[in-house]
């Protein structure tokens, strides 16, 4: 895909004495959709906040939009919906809008006034991910697929360059995680969007990223594209990570 | 009907009142929300030892109660960041500590004990110009900040983790508000006293999330119930011979209630 706008090298971090990254290296590309797997507790959504700079790694160089993360302040381009998106307080009393207008913080800075032009941006995310006739309702009353779709607008309204996932399609049923990755689909190829999801679940995934990232025994893998390989061979390598890597070896 | 309003001490009691009846709410909604609701509780313990200190020292005991309650606002960010997971625990620490600071200083000097019974209960019919000054100008910085900082206070209460990747200075504006808070409390003390301040910050926020259609409505309505509570507890304050602060408290809690009641018997049509 197109250039770096994220450029990891030799990332150490761990919690105790233990490494959850021992050495992690590899970049995003703009326009990638890029997956990252591996099984529950190697160290996805670690990495991840140390992509966002929630995480210092204590080894190791993070360079987000050829800026190091320590000076990036550009956030406005970077969405990120963690994985305990939906798990907010589901009386808080704030409608969609409310809740989307919120991320519009990097547009208008501190103290500053949403105005009319921001409330049309407001408008456009929520019509691009099909939940603009829900603007007025409280967010507490959404399903978690509508939910979902609500955080990923609240995303839009930044105008980011790159969207990262945390275990997006966790607790949604079927029929939405499939209106979900179509979703994904339009924002990476129409509107240009490079987006990373982080996820335990190869499956829901392999036939729809460019590139897939393994995460094993501290360590990340790049897998060549499913087209190149095919989903079996790509789904073979990753079951053999998942049976704690006894036989698997890169 | 209204000849008690030509009474200045009335006058003043319904200003100081009115102008308590729109901060607490405004505040209350954030804390809340934020399921902090406890966190007025303790500031006010501590401003009760800022009051005690002022009585001891010879100065105006709500500057006491201003410095004492943010310096309790302050202690409970510093230690939220230290138990992050268990954020009330911050809370209940300070709370110990101002109660155990307010009775050392109490037991020290036993003369002013009567002085400072109007503030445990509350004494709106005693509110001097002093007082409405303060009251004033403590509420105007309180609302003008909240309207400055609106979307991020919001943004704060609703996703942490969430307003911190956006760029917000999260931890700064904490601390902010935090000690807006404290602010809020002390211009509360003198009309509803100390035991009863924290309940006009929580009980009209709950009688509006009852009912309403987002944020912004929640704490219209939540100042709307405050205002009514204000007024009711206070025309019943005088003509029943009752204590206004209690009276203001209970109007809320009745209000509560009733809002309850109707809604469940709305949904049943």
């Amino acid at each position: 895909m197109g250039a770096d706008i994220v450029k990891i090298e030799n990332i150490v971090f761990g919690y105790g004495k233990t490494n959850v990254l021992d050495g992690v290296s590899t970049s995003i590309g703009d326009g990638d959709f890029m997956g990252i797997v591996g099984p529950n507790g190697s160290g996805k959504s670690t990495l991840l906040k140390i992509f966002l700079g929630l995480l210092k790694p204590q080894k190791g160089s993070v360079r987000v939009f050829d800026t190091d993360i320590s000076k990036f302040n550009q956030w406005g381009k970077i969405g990120y919906i963690p994985q305990k998106a939906t798990s907010f307080n589901q009386g808080f009393p704030a409608t969609v809008e409310e809740v989307v207008s919120a991320n519009l913080y990097p547009k208008v800075g501190l103290a500053g006034t949403i105005g009319r032009n921001h409330r049309e941006k407001v408008d456009n995310a929520l019509r691009t991910v099909g939940m603009l006739e829900y603007k007025k309702r409280l967010i507490g009353r959404l399903s978690g697929g509508q939910q979902q779709r609500v955080f990923i607008a609240k995303s839009l309204v930044s105008d980011p360059r790159l969207i990262f996932m945390d275990e997006p399609t966790v607790g949604i049923d079927q029929k939405s995680e499939e209106s979900f990755y179509e979703l994904m689909d339009f924002l990476n190829k129409e509107k240009g969007i490079t987006l990373v999801i982080v996820t335990h679940d190869i499956g829901a995934i392999d036939r729809r990223v460019n590139r897939v990232l393994c995460l094993s025994e501290g360590r990340l893998h790049e897998h060549d594209c499913t087209l190149d390989q095919g989903t079996d061979k790509l789904k073979e390598d990753y079951e053999k990570h998942n049976r704690a890597l006894i036989t698997h070896r890169h | 009907m209204l000849e008690l309003l030509s009474f200045e001490f009335m006058q003043r009691a319904f200003a100081a009142g009115l102008l308590v009846a729109v901060i607490c709410p405004v505040i209350g909604t954030f804390i809340v929300v934020r399921r902090l609701s406890m966190i007025g509780d303790t500031l006010s313990h501590a401003s009760l030892a800022g009051i005690a200190a002022g009585m001891l020292g010879g100065f105006y005991p709500l500057l006491g109660a201003l410095v004492f309650s943010i310096a309790a606002a302050i202690g409970i960010e510093r230690l939220r960041k230290k138990f992050s997971q268990y954020a009330e625990l911050s809370i209940s620490i300070v709370l110990s500590a101002g109660i155990g600071l307010a009775v050392v200083l109490i037991s020290l000097a036993d003369s002013f004990n009567a002085d400072l019974m109007s503030y445990l209960f509350g004494s709106i019919i005693a509110v001097s110009m002093l007082d409405i000054y303060i009251i004033l100008t403590l509420s105007v910085i309180i609302l003008v900040s909240v309207r400055l900082f609106y979307k991020e206070f919001f943004y704060i209460s609703f996703d942490e983790e969430g307003a911190e990747l956006a760029g917000i200075p999260v931890s700064a504006l904490n601390m902010y508000f935090t000690v807006l808070t404290a602010m809020a409390i002390v211009v509360s003390m003198r009309v509803v006293g100390m035991l009863l301040v924290s309940s006009l910050m929580v009980v009209p926020v709950a009688c509006s999330m009852l009912i309403s259609k987002s944020f912004k409505n929640t704490i219209v309505i939540s100042v709307a119930v405050a205002v009514l509570s204000v007024l009711i507890g206070l025309f019943t304050s005088y003509y029943l011979d009752l204590a206004p602060g209690g009276s203001i408290v209970l109007t809320s809690v009745l209000m509560l209630l009733v809002v309850s009641v109707a809604k469940r018997v709305f949904r049943m049509q």
